[in-house]
């Protein structure tokens, strides 16, 4: 019987033959220092106007905001995420916080907020979307599967390879994104308060069980859901790959069903029954933020709960359709 | 995990019985049968689209059969191929390899999916297909040749029984086929029992032992090379003057059927050559000197006797009734 440990190594060893891990640091290493000049742009702006006192910035944006309340032209729904905004502002300025202190640890903070739901997925799926279907497409999967192996166990050994390189995944992107921001605005503010706890009802918000965390302890939540998000995105593509014969299809799938998750979340608040879907529940950092879900009646435990339920039958149907569909070509 | 059956001569190392498979409400492939026996290189002969890949698929567990049983060396290979394809070797189509990788690499990762093949099992099978000078190379600068050859090394590498290469000779040239003839019947010599596949007969003629010939999804006949060439008679080509005259005396015989032209499966080249006089017949060889001795007492020329000896190729089209090879 043959062992689980070689057939994991096996697959680990394709994967970074295959270049596709150094493909994603690569993306990063150019992506990141971008953003962060970006990052430093706004910073510089803004000292230039409020002679560096974040008060007097938050101040403004509070009262931007308010002045936009009473416009007409503006949709209801982008008014309670405005009156929801106000009140979080308002908070950090009553604490005397600066939410958005600039720091490499602040940069990392945000840049994951903001790469939750698109851009890490789309990292995973350069790895995980060609695993099975790379195989079939070379035809060395009449090779992998003629070995005397039972099929589940090449498959599991893929699955362990892939998940091992999520986490891999992951924590470059925590790692080279504060290494770089650091750069431009130092290594410190791993304990700076931040907020989390806002629990939204309609357009108030109530503080009760807000309470400030150190950024370091944020951060950790943070990659934890990241991490989970990641999980499930994985899986998903991993069963795709099952499915479809060639790569190319794989990762066409896998897009448009990421791509579709964020046009609906800036759009599907009527359409309530949309908050099964796995993609527009991707942005479980948010949660964290306080910033509010797409649709009505999402929550944390909620998003966890339809993400788990998708990557529990992805992983279902990608054994069950392995281990018995004929290998025809 | 050691292979506790012991090898005895003639034994059967494959048995396919009654293998039948739908796709999609169609019966691909409609009662196939054989045994292979170790020690024996076995043909699988039919045109392409015969079910010749389907088959092999089947014979290692990457399509299950719809009817009918599949064991290698006593077991079951869709109901326990963690045992029954220790005992196979195969190369189904092509040597797909994985180019990104090394020669090496590449076997490096087959053995660690089958028990007791270490690093040493690894050169030797390098050595058996003389790979040594490039096997740290990358595989994508192989050429094809050499691609057949580290597919063969991945084949060997658990020591198996029984080795499937199907259409072997494939993108080979001339005298790469003869190196790959050679080195299989090495093999089988040793023991090891080689199932080959071609739409190729003279492959089959030169190579095999035993044959089955496949057409339409069903095995039309198995059996010997020889012995099913030999149920075949030979054609006998005459070449005579006058021709009437001559006809007569060959009608006149017991166990001589005259031919036409288009009745007869000839090779281009025997037809160019066959001037006004020709006749054609089937006929015992034994019967030729009486018949000539006839021919020359009723003063009839005979310019030529012919014996075209019967090829795999007529028996095939007799089986398959005109159906094309290719």
């Amino acid at each position: 019987m043959t062992n689980l440990l070689p057939l994991i190594r096996n697959e680990c060893t394709k994967i970074i033959k295959k270049k596709r891990f150094y493909v994603i640091l690569l993306i990063l290493l150019v992506l990141v220092p971008m953003f962060t000049y970006a990052q430093m742009r706004v910073a510089e702006r803004s000292r230039d106007k409020f002679n560096s006192d974040w008060r007097l910035e938050i101040q403004q944006r509070i009262t931007d905001n308010q002045n936009s309340l009473s416009s007409d032209r503006i949709p209801e729904e982008w008014k309670s995420y405005r009156r929801i905004f106000i009140q979080q502002l308002q908070y950090y300025l009553d604490h005397d916080v600066n939410p958005n202190e600039p720091s490499g640890v602040t940069f990392t903070r945000e840049f994951l907020d903001n790469s939750v739901s698109l851009f890490i997925p789309l990292l995973i799926m350069a790895v995980a979307s060609d695993l099975v279907s790379g195989e079939r497409t070379t035809g060395t999967i009449k090779m992998l599967l003629t070995r005397p192996v039972k099929r589940w166990k090449v498959l599991f050994s893929k699955l362990a390879a892939l998940l091992m390189f999520v986490s891999l995944i992951v924590l470059s992107v925590f790692v080279i994104s504060y290494l770089i921001s650091g750069l431009a605005f130092g290594y410190k503010g791993f304990n700076i308060p931040v907020f989390t706890g806002f629990q939204l009802s309609g357009d108030t918000v109530d503080m009760s069980g807000v309470h400030s965390v150190p950024q370091w302890k944020y951060l950790l939540m943070q990659g934890g859901l990241i991490w989970f998000v990641s999980v499930v995105v994985a899986l998903l593509a991993f069963m795709v790959s099952v499915l479809v014969r060639s790569t190319a299809a794989s990762i066409v799938v896998m897009m448009a069903a990421l791509i579709a998750g964020s046009i609906l979340t800036n759009m599907a608040a009527a359409w309530s029954t949309a908050k099964y879907l796995f993609m527009v529940n991707l942005g479980l950092t948010g949660y964290l933020a306080g910033t509010p879900a797409p649709i009505e009646g999402m929550t944390l435990p909620f998003s966890l709960a339809v993400l788990s339920v998708w990557g529990l039958a992805a992983i279902i149907i990608s054994f069950a359709v392995f281990t018995k569909r004929d290998i025809l070509n | 995990m050691a292979k506790e059956r012991a090898a005895e001569p003639g034994e059967v190392v494959l048995s396919v019985k009654g293998v039948r498979k739908k796709i999609s409400r169609k019966w691909i492939i409609d009662d196939v049968t054989f045994d292979v026996k170790e020690g024996e290189i076995f043909g699988f002969l039919g045109p392409n689209g015969a079910g010749k890949t389907t088959t092999i698929r089947m014979l290692v567990d990457l399509i299950r059969p719809t009817e009918g049983t599949i064991t290698v060396c006593g077991y079951n290979v869709n109901r326990n191929p963690e045992k029954a394809l220790q005992y196979v070797g195969s190369i189904v189509e092509n040597p797909e390899v994985y180019t990104y990788l090394t020669g090496w690499e590449n076997l490096q990762h087959f053995a660690r999916m089958q028990p007791g093949v270490d690093g040493q099992r690894i050169t030797e099978v390098v050595d058996i297909v003389r790979l040594d000078q490039r096997i740290h190379d990358k595989v994508s600068t192989y050429s094809l040749g050499m691609r057949q050859r580290l597919g063969i090394a991945q084949a060997l590498l658990g020591r198996p029984r029984l080795l499937i290469l199907d259409e072997p000779t494939n993108g080979l040239d001339p005298k790469g086929i003869k190196e790959l003839r050679e080195f299989i019947r090495n093999l089988a010599e040793d023991g090891l029992a080689v199932f080959v596949s071609s739409h190729l007969l003279s492959e089959i003629q030169l190579l095999c032992d035993r044959v089955a010939i496949i057409s339409k999804g069903r095995v039309l006949a198995v059996g010997g090379v020889d012995e099913l060439v030999a149920r075949n008679s030979p054609y006998v080509l005459w070449d005579l003057e006058p021709v009437p005259a001559a006809r007569a005396i060959l009608e006149g015989h017991q166990g001589i059927t005259l031919l036409k032209l288009d009745e007869v499966t000839l090779d281009d080249s025997v037809i160019a050559g066959m001037g006004g006089g020709s006749v054609i017949t089937v006929m015992d060889e034994t019967l030729i000197p009486g018949i000539v001795a006839d021919m020359v007492k009723a003063g009839v020329g005979v310019r030529a006797v012919h014996k075209i000896s019967p090829t795999l190729e007529q028996l095939f089209l007799k089986l398959t009734e005109g159906e094309s090879i290719d």
